[in-house]
């Protein structure tokens, strides 16, 4: 009885052995979540666009089916809402897409699904994954369950914040730009962006296609590594899916003995909070405490990232976005005389100001006359900057450096100033335009400072297909560096948020 | 001063491959409309396009046929507007780095081979299909049927060659044969699975800059090309005689009344936001791919006509109409190769077996059903090795079209032999000039064509059966001796 009622605090792994031992039911696994931290915080957090108790229960009711089989048999998954499921509207929290059904789940649905994965419902975003706070949502703005005055990060921040107050131990989100990593970090949880190409993105609602990639947010490294493990591999419904077997990440717990991890310094001389930089010097002391050499290097990938990504990421988002016109599916304006007052009257009512603003952008980009002075010179930034990436990790087999620039930041504080939110990007994007992984690892609470403690998070990135060095990494840092408790079968304390 | 038209034309080949360009819904043409549909096709959101080999490799097939250059590697693209039959709202295309360049297509106008320059050929989507507008209660609706969304289509594209529109129509003439010599596209026009849009400018005659030019959409028959063409040819003739200038402008041809219209002007034209499709590898060629798609490519039938000219001593006339069709070459082939003479052969296929087929509006493989090689040879012979008249040859030849059946064994039923033995015949071509008294009298008169009616006569008499050359020789040589003394 109780042992149900306290299941949510289990990790992903612990939660699915238990199912699968039968000594707790698949919907008692999903339910604990939902009854416990769900109560309690939910209301408040504002986490899940769409819940429905009835879905959720088929959904574990077919997973219980199963009986002993599944990596995550019983675990529940709050996913993005612009991950297509068929028992969840699918909206990417978008009036456009208001009670959008889709026929077909994403192929990662599928395999989270056939690994006994339960769907717990669809997690808060900013619309079409356009934003770093969670704020720019149809269902209004998800807060940080570490400071409800703050945002969780975006464009993921439903799934991170659900993850770090405790309604299911792993969440799906969608990285462009560093939409898992950003809000992982300000909700003090892990968060991966596998290699661009691992992870399939079929039924994932297109935003910057090349750029896109499903991400896993998780409380602990190790359910991060079964839910990449559950996920990963080649998709025929996706071509740009990679066709060699995904990397093996099952070696997530055996340390980091021997890693070169590159300290690019010179990124957080300026600009970077304070505490940032601390949770970096601990996490790098973590790290050499169990083995690994810290490489000081000069690490500028390109002045233009931002600029580059802002490009790139619009310019496919006009075109991507293009579908979404009320004639099909979705909201459609129904006083319309005509097929192009539909069109123009349903986009305009459909999309919130930041979409509007990122299909102007991109339209912009890619008209006849502009297309060579900004996507094609975009393009070729992009190259340079992989190479900058690739040059790096020819010194280094890792790169430790911020997630984030800044700790959260308050609701409302950068909703009108789209560059300063823009920037909150600066050091995720680089992966995203480069196609390699990376993963936030959180590194504990900041003090209290006349305000609540808010979690630090470092990032790491690595060449292509580096996932299992990675995990590697943030699971020593998880340990704090403890070689002795790095084995999976040692369950860390997670720090959980508390109420004030 | 005189004008002379300069022509561009771009060609959309639907193909018949089994499955749609990007998802694995059947192309079939004719199911309940939105049947064939799924997420990828209907551009439902997170679906994304997975390419179609079979499609490629028909684009590779006519790339090489033409002879074009096949880029190793090629770059799919999107191409923006706003269409309610367009799911996506772009169309997923080839733009900069298209699968085959250059070529040229050989037509034959007249006695001459013209070669016809290509631009470039590269691979596409088509789009759905707009119903519109009808009655719907007290409304105006359109309806759109996506079983069309996705299917595999080539765009070909000229270089302005064409002077003339019996050109253009000599040319997609020409380039229907190809495409369905090679088993790419039924290329039939009526049913959109060829259809062609064209650039049209005049200039005077013996200059070289290009005038400003109109496109002509909706070109939907060989010769509704050649009359829209016509008539805008004779529009910008008036315009500029008249000391007008030419718009660039999109227009529709309106077969049924012979009708241009502005479907709209420069100032309306699009802005199409090319980019490469982001969802697509670049298209790979490897060689083994290519070697395997030329070693896959037929005899071509410019080629074959040469050679059946060559190899069997047919006029170019005969090779070239032999040739309109690659099942008909195979079949004129296979007879040959059942030891028919090959111009007896072609002479047997051009009158009696295109005859039957132009009458009975069918194919070459529906007559090869109930006449297979063999059974055209064996009658094909009968009349040479003087075992049959040609005039009952032809009757089992009807009845073989019709019915089936074996030759061998409808000449016994019919009791069908050749005869040319005078005892035989004798009698009969006396009865006929006894009983023909009036046509004899105008024959010894100095009418000699007669004696066609009387040899028909005759002929009709033997039940077919008597040769034709020895009842003329002794109609001839009776009538000679009722001639009168000199």
């Amino acid at each position: 009885m109780s042992a149900a009622r306290e299941a949510w605090r289990l990790s992903a792994t612990a939660l699915a052995a238990r199912v699968r031992a039968g000594e707790l039911t698949a919907v008692e696994a999903v339910e604990s979540g939902w009854e416990g931290p769900g109560a309690e915080w939910e209301a408040d957090v504002r986490a899940v666009a769409h819940a429905d108790a009835a879905a959720r229960r088929a959904g574990a009711d077919a997973a219980g089916g199963r009986a002993g089989s599944g990596a995550l048999l019983g675990v529940p998954v709050l996913v993005k809402d612009n991950l297509c499921t068929v028992d969840y509207p699918t909206t990417c929290a978008s009036r456009i897409l208001a009670g959008y059904r889709s026929p077909y789940d994403a192929t990662v649905i599928t395999r989270l699904r056939s690994a006994g994965a339960v769907v717990t419902g669809k997690g808060n975003m900013d619309e079409f994954a356009m934003g770093s706070s969670t704020e720019f949502s149809c269902y209004g703005p998800t807060r940080n369950p570490f400071d409800r005055e703050r945002v969780p990060g975006g464009s993921s921040g439903g799934p991170a914040a659900a993850v770090a107050y405790g309604l299911c131990p792993i969440g799906l989100g969608s990285d462009t730009g560093g939409s898992v990593r950003q809000p992982a970090a300000f909700c003090g949880v892990f968060g991966l962006k596998p290699t661009y190409g691992r992870l399939s993105r079929y039924g994932l609602v297109a935003f910057g296609s090349s750029l896109d990639q499903v991400g896993i947010f998780a409380r602990h490294a190790g359910d991060a590594a079964a839910a990449y493990a559950a996920l990963a591999g080649p998709d025929p419904y996706d071509a740009t899916t990679r066709l060699t077997p995904a990397p093996d990440v099952s070696a997530w717990d055996q340390g980091v003995r021997g890693l070169r991890f590159g300290w690019p310094a010179n990124l957080w001389r300026e600009g970077v909070e304070r505490e940032v930089i601390e949770g970096l010097e601990e996490a790098a002391g973590w790290l050499e405490r169990a083995g690994a050499t810290r490489v000081p290097l000069e690490f500028l990938p390109g002045g233009y990232g931002v600029a580059t990504y802002y490009l790139v990421a619009t310019a496919e988002a006009s075109s991507n976005l293009a579908r979404f016109d009320g004639v099909r599916y979705g909201f459609r304006h129904t006083d319309s005389p005509d097929v192009r007052a539909l069109y123009t009257r349903t986009r305009s009512e459909g999309f919130g100001p930041e979409v509007q603003r990122r299909i102007l952008l991109g339209t912009y980009a890619l008209s006849a006359g502009y297309y060579d002075a900004y996507y094609l010179m975009a393009q070729r930034a992009r190259t340079r900057i992989r190479r900058e990436y690739e040059a790096a990790f020819a010194r280094c087999d890792v790169l430790l450096m911020p997630a984030a620039p800044t700790l959260p930041f308050r609701l409302g504080e950068k909703t009108d100033d789209p560059l300063s939110m823009y920037l909150s990007d600066i050091f995720t994007i680089g992966a995203n335009l480069a196609g390699i992984p990376g993963l936030t690892a959180p590194v504990g609470l900041t003090a209290a400072n006349g305000r609540p403690a808010l979690p630090r998070a470092v990032q790491l990135l690595g060449p292509d297909d580096s996932e299992p060095r990675l995990l590697a990494a943030g699971r020593v840092i998880e340990v704090r560096g403890d070689a002795k408790r790095l084995d999976g079968k040692h369950e860390t304390e997670f720090t959980w948020p508390t109420k004030r | 001063m005189a004008h002379e038209a300069v022509i561009g034309l771009e060609c959309h080949i639907q193909l018949k491959t089994r499955s749609k360009m990007f998802c694995g819904c059947p192309a079939e043409f004719g199911a309940a409309p939105n049947a064939n549909t799924c997420p990828v096709c209907l551009g439902l959101p997170g679906a994304l396009p997975v390419g179609n080999r079979a499609a490629v490799d028909a684009a590779l097939r006519l790339g090489l046929a033409l002879g074009s250059g096949i880029r190793r590697e090629s770059v799919f693209a999107r191409k923006h507007y706003f269409y309610p039959d367009m799911p996506k709202n772009f169309q997923i295309t080839q733009y900069d780095q298209p699968l085959c360049e250059g070529g040229a297509l050989p037509v034959r106008i007249g006695e001459t081979l013209r070669l016809f320059e290509l631009i470039r050929v590269h691979v596409e989507e088509d789009t759905g299909k707009s119903f519109h507008p009808e009655r719907y209660g007290d409304r105006q609706i359109s309806r759109v049927d996506f079983n069309r969304a996705g299917v595999p289509l080539l765009e070909l594209v000229t270089r302005p060659v064409f002077r003339e529109p019996a050109e253009c129509a000599a040319f997609l003439t020409a380039l229907r044969r190809l495409v369905r010599w090679l088993g790419i596209s039924d290329g039939d026009m009526e049913k959109g699975q060829l259809r062609c849009d064209a650039n049209v400018s005049i200039r005077p005659t013996g200059t070289e800059a290009l005038g400003t030019k109109t496109e002509l959409k909706n070109l939907n028959s060989i010769k509704g090309v050649e009359k829209g063409l016509t008539a805008e040819i004779a529009r910008q003739r008036q315009v500029v005689e008249g000391g007008g200038r030419i718009e660039q402008a999109t227009l529709l041809y309106d077969a049924d009344h012979d009708k241009l219209a502005v479907m709209r002007s420069k100032e309306h034209a699009h802005d199409y936001r090319y980019f490469p499709e982001p969802d697509l590898p670049v298209l790979r060629i490897e060689p083994a791919w290519l070697s395997a798609a030329g070693e896959a490519l037929p005899e071509l039938p410019w080629a074959r006509a040469e050679r059946l000219a060559g190899q069997y001593g047919l006029p170019a006339y005969d090779a070239a109409i032999l040739c309109d069709q690659r099942e008909l070459a195979d079949y004129y082939e296979a007879l040959v190769g059942e030891g028919v003479d090959p111009k007896k052969a072609s002479n047997w296929i051009m009158t009696e077996m295109l005859r039957h087929l132009k009458t009975a509006a069918v194919g070459v493989a529906q007559w090869q059903r109930h006449v297979p090689v063999g059974h055209f040879a064996f009658v094909i012979k009968s009349v040479e090795t003087a075992q049959a008249t040609a005039t009952n040859a032809k009757g089992v030849l009807d009845e073989l079209f019709q019915h089936g059946g074996d030759p061998a064994t409808i000449y016994v039923e019919r009791g069908i032999k050749a005869t040319s033995s005078t005892d035989e015949l004798l009698p009969l071509v006396r009865a006929v000039i006894e009983e023909n008294a009036g046509p004899v009298a105008q024959y010894l008169g100095g009418k000699t064509a007669t004696l066609g009616f009387l040899v028909g006569q005759v002929m009709k008499k033997s039940g077919g059966q008597a040769v034709p050359q020895t009842v003329r020789e002794l109609l001839e040589s009776e009538l000679a001796k009722r001639a009168a003394p000199r």
